[in-house]
């Protein structure tokens, strides 16, 4: 979510008011933004991706300023009507098929004000227009094109242009092999038979959306005072919604709008529209959720505060901002009342309905097996799910689930078994005094077909020891010990690992049903870990032994 | 202050030996001699009487010459330079024809000898050796150095200063002799010792150390004086088993919420994104989404056609949820990417679409570990730990969920509760939580909450409902608490950490 900083002095300026810093602290932290801090020049503050309205000093101060009660309700905005016209040509329908435009005139453009127009094209890219993905904006001064427009796609050796910031023509090849924005949003036209591209009558390209605009059509700068600007991407709804937040925005620089014709190849869209879309609201919806009962000039009065226009009665008729994009059901209304209510007026009822709390029995048994071996000195250990694969590998645990795209390579598996981190936490504690006694419960992971996400995981339980007169017998007395203290029989039968010293390692076996391995570590191990005592472990499925315990405990 | 009766009392077997011995002499050897006790009793009874200031244990640090592996290797075979003259006293010799002096010897052979006159050079085709008359002389009057090295260690106040001087020079060739620091304690009785020793009767009295078995059965014990304990002195640390800090923490807040009525929810943390996203309205284009904040499987998951179906028009069309939808295209395959669960509201989801209606109202919560792709250092985990709670019924809303999350947060040790507008894609409304630490006077944040969104709700649940949800962070919880700044400390697995963590209790 974008951090934005706005100038202080311009939202006075908006706002039309003097506000001392802590009111606009407080207000603006209820606003439904997330405040940073305010300086002498700036106000600091994150955008949720709900908002890209609040992305622009303009939008943000249109919000704050109903909000805190120096106007009212939905702002008008109108565009004149123009001949202006795109044509939207067959050949982007499979590549990017949607267009929305407006022209801006009579802008009286500063240093500050030029930079404040690029900044708000950004942040829109970014966030709204997902990295462009979405949806992309070109701003092009008027006077270097000539209408009408057309938007189309040609194959990339046919563009031949001079890309901004460049001195010299490429094709659309070459703008995305050798480009330094091509490189970075190449990828969004990869493997297209044509690429987009924007042509005035002239037959000039202006730009290949949504990559570059043309140096000598799509330099913008202080003497600019009249733009054409276009949003490009894959819902109409979208880019028209883009073109709206750009354009008041515009209006509110002291910009003069102009429609222009949009014209497919079924129907002409004029952009932009500032039609409010309607939406019905029921009185009680609004209560239910609230808590508190509000009357319907009430929900009335906290909706204009949010920028709406609101009337009615039990049932609420509700117009939108056309550039707000958040709206999508009536609860979004009720969010927005709920934070012209203000958060911080809401009471807390702590009267619930009565119900049983429930422990899961797994984490009973957990809870039970820590207290058993807390009572013969074990501490217990607590290691990531995420290890080395390689060190799985080198304790012989094969087909482990591997992560696609760890950031670091050491924790790039799920584990398989406690044992490979439980032998890493002897390593690093090696100059303490031994013996030393540690346990562990945790999740290990391993492959199953039959799971929806192929991946099975268990509980698991290690217990191990480490010192000069540890063996085989110590951790055998400790499953000896916690085994009886669930009344649960067992055998051991046993078996031949590499990890184990031949001859002391043991299956645990309930009820005919394998659940875990007793043994001593082998020095070939415990070289590689660089481990100078002997260590006795053995690891266990809890999940089983809490289905044994659970079957038990039915006989009873 | 106790009178010296009472200090008396308090001396053991030990001590009572030891003290009278400090009059006569200082060091432990001596006292070792003089009372027949061994040398760990000795010191024992000499840091007891210390921590009664009975004594004064003063430190002497002395060097000390001890003979390294040359040396002892000399003591064998001879020093090389006697070798050497040896070799050469029948018959001068050339440098290749020596027996008994090793090569590597031979250099410094060579120029110790020469410096002190005892052998002639002539360099010939090959260098070649005669011994002196003053080296003829030295055979006879043997080497004074052997017979040094033979009484090592010795330290260096007890030598002379032509033997300090032999062994300076020893010191300068490979490995004869090493210099090394011994410590010695030397114990003096203090003003408070002497007055105690002045009353010969107080240290005869005969007192027991030990309570026996025996003294109990036999009575005995009525005519024995028991020895009396300091109770102030320090005591050694019990070895005792430990469960881990972050359990510890888990556990009182599970406690809580079972305490509130809730029932504990389990989910496994590999999840499908339709899961961990997509069921909870999540936009497949969400820049949450992407590939680098969440850790991806390798594999593709299966996902149950129905439930994909529904929530596929759901986000695309709002379906019958009254909503518009995400209006975008929702693609399947996005559904079925694994991944390692991103937070423990998709055991929300999974628990809400378990439920029917007649099971309401209904209470859940979980504690359980999340996943985000993140670089280990001192402020970021890949792992972490969240709590998650979910209220289903019709009677909720956001005056109840304040209530809920003031009453948890009041079991945890804060006095108040506050909530602010923020932003999650599956609540409306949704705010984050504060708390309000009364210790450190601050609002801490603690996590996000809200109503579960109609889009969510409707579909999983099947009937509308509002359903009040949160999420903590179990870290920022046990940072606080433990006063940890570098989060990887949490999981380090330090054993002296692990046994000196103090116990969680709010």
């Amino acid at each position: 979510m974008p951090t934005i900083t706005l100038n202080k002095n311009r939202i006075l300026d908006l706002l039309g008011k003097k506000i001392p810093d802590e009111v606009l602290k407080d207000r603006i932290s209820y606003l439904g933004t997330d405040l940073e801090e305010i300086t002498k020049e700036n106000i600091v503050v994150e955008i949720f991706p709900n908002r890209p309205d609040l992305l622009s000093e303009e939008g943000f101060a249109r919000a704050l300023k109903t909000f805190m009660g120096f106007d009212s309700g939905l702002k008008k905005y109108s565009a004149k009507k123009s001949s202006y016209q795109v044509v939207v040509q067959k050949d982007v329908k499979e590549i990017r098929p949607y267009t929305a435009c407006v022209v801006v005139k009579n802008l009286k453009l500063n240093e500050e004000k030029l930079l404040n127009i690029i900044a708000i094209q950004e942040k829109l890219h970014v966030t709204y227009g997902r990295n462009r993905k979405r949806c992309a904006i070109g701003v092009y001064p008027l006077t270097k094109i000539s209408f009408p427009i057309t938007y189309t796609a040609l194959k990339p050796e046919e563009i031949k242009f001079v890309p901004l910031g460049e001195n010299k023509s490429f094709t659309g090849t070459q703008i995305l092999k050798q480009h330094k924005t091509g490189k970075e949003y190449g990828y969004l036209l990869e493997n297209k038979p044509k690429f987009p591209v924007f042509i005035d009558s002239k037959n000039q390209i202006l730009s290949m959306p949504p990559i570059i605009n043309s140096e000598q059509t799509g330099k913008v700068d202080v003497k600019t005072k009249e733009v054409f600007i276009e949003c490009s991407g894959f819902n109409f709804n979208v880019v028209s919604k883009a073109i709206n937040m750009l354009s008041t925005a515009f209006a509110d620089m002291g910009g003069e709008l102009f429609e222009v014709k949009v014209k497919y190849d079924s129907k002409t869209e004029i952009t932009p529209s500032f039609v409010p879309e309607q939406m019905y609201l029921e009185q009680d919806y609004v209560s239910k959720y609230l808590g508190t009962h509000l009357k319907s000039t009430e929900i009335i009065k906290l909706l204009k505060k949010m920028g709406f226009d609101a009337e009615g009665n039990t049932k609420i008729n509700v117009s939108i901002p056309s550039y707000r994009t958040d709206v999508l059901h009536p609860i979004d209304l009720v969010e927005d009342i709920v934070i012209a209510y203000g958060f911080e007026n809401i009471k807390e009822d702590p009267q619930r309905p009565s119900t049983t709390g429930k422990e899961l029995f797994i984490e009973k048994l957990k809870r039970k097996i820590r207290e058993i071996l807390i009572g013969t000195q074990y501490i217990e250990i607590f290691n990531f799910s995420l290890i080395n694969s390689e060190e799985q590998k080198q304790l012989k645990l094969k087909n482990v689930v591997k992560i696609k795209n760890s950031l670091s390579s050491e924790y790039d598996s799920l584990r398989k078994s406690l044992i490979p981190s439980v032998l890493r936490t002897y390593k690093s504690n090696k100059h303490y005094e031994y013996p030393q006694f540690f346990f562990e419960i945790g999740t290990i992971f391993m492959k199953n077909e039959k799971k929806d996400t192929l991946v099975e995981e268990q509980n698991s339980l290690c217990i191990s020891a480490c010192g000069e007169n540890v063996s085989f017998t110590t951790i055998k007395q400790e499953l000896d010990s916690l085994l009886n203290s669930f009344n649960v029989e067992y055998s051991l039968i046993r078996v031949k690992e590499e990890i184990y010293i031949e001859g002391r390692s043991a299956k645990i076996i309930v009820n005919k049903e394998e659940i875990g391995c007793v043994g001593e570590i082998h020095p070939n191990v415990l070289n590689h870990f660089e481990i100078d005592f002997p260590i006795s472990i053995l690891e266990i499925d809890v999940d089983k032994l809490s289905r044994i315990i659970q079957e038990k405990i039915l006989e009873l | 202050m106790p009178t010296k009766e009472e200090i008396a009392l308090e001396l053991s077997n030990l001590e009572r030996k030891v003290l009278p011995a400090v009059l006569k002499s200082n060091s432990i050897p001596e006292l070792i001699r003089e009372t027949g006790l061994i040398e760990i009793e000795v010191l024992r009874a000499l840091q007891w009487l210390a921590n009664k200031e009975l004594i004064a244990l003063e430190k002497k640090e002395e060097e000390i010459y001890k003979i390294d592996s040359n040396g002892k290797l000399y003591l064998k075979r001879g020093l090389p330079e006697k070798r050497f003259l040896q070799e050469i006293e029948p018959k001068e010799k050339k440098i290749s024809e020596f027996k008994q002096v090793d090569k590597d010897e031979l250099n410094v052979c060579v120029g110790l000898l020469k410096r002190n006159n005892y052998i002639n050079v002539k360099k010939e085709q090959e260098l070649t050796f005669s011994i002196t008359k003053e080296g003829q002389e030295k055979i006879k009057k043997g080497f004074v150095e052997e017979a040094l090295l033979n009484k090592l260690p010795l330290s260096s106040s007890s030598l002379t200063t032509e033997d300090k001087k032999i062994f300076e020079e020893l010191l300068k060739r490979k490995n004869i002799i090493l210099k090394d620091k011994k410590t010695e304690f030397f114990a003096k009785l203090t003003v408070l010792g002497k007055e105690l020793l002045k009353d010969k009767k107080l240290l005869e009295t005969k007192v027991a150390d030990k309570l026996t078995p025996e003294m109990i059965r036999t009575g005995s014990w009525k005519e024995t004086q028991l020895k009396t304990f300091d109770i102030t002195s320090k005591v050694p640390r019990i070895n005792k088993g430990k469960k881990h800090f972050v359990n510890e923490a888990i556990e009182y807040i599970r406690n809580i919420w079972l305490e509130l009525g809730f029932e504990e929810m389990e989910g496994n943390q590999v999840q499908s994104a339709f899961w961990d996203l997509d069921a909870l309205f999540v936009p497949q284009d969400h820049p949450a989404r992407e590939l680098q904040d969440t850790f991806y499987l390798e594999h593709n998951s299966k996902v149950d056609s129905k439930i994909l179906q529904k929530v596929k028009k759901v986000h695309e069309t709002g379906g019958d949820t009254g909503s518009k939808g995400w209006q975008a295209p929702y693609s399947e395959k996005i559904a079925q990417e694994t991944l390692l669960r991103t937070h423990t509201t998709v055991v929300s989801a999974h628990t809400l679409n378990k439920l029917k209606k007649e099971d309401l109202p209904k209470k859940y919560f979980i504690v359980g570990k999340v996943f985000r792709n993140e670089v280990l250092d001192w402020k970021h985990l890949f792992e972490f730990h969240q709590v998650d709670g979910i209220v289903i019924d019709p009677d909720v809303n956001l005056v109840k969920l304040k209530g809920y999350l003031k009453e948890f947060f009041t079991k945890m040790g804060f006095t108040d509760v506050r909530i602010r507008p923020a932003h999650f894609p599956y609540t409306e409304p949704s705010a984050e939580i504060e708390a309000y630490n009364p210790v450190k006077k601050q609002w801490v944040e603690m996590g996000g909450c809200g109503i579960f969104r109609p889009e969510v709700t409707k579909t999983l649940l099947g009937f509308e409902c509002p359903v009040l949800a949160w999420g903590l962070g179990m870290e920022r919880i046990i940072s606080n608490y433990y006063k940890i700044n570098d989060l990887r400390e949490i999981y380090k697995n330090d054993l002296e950490q692990l046994k000196t963590m103090k116990t969680f209790i709010k």
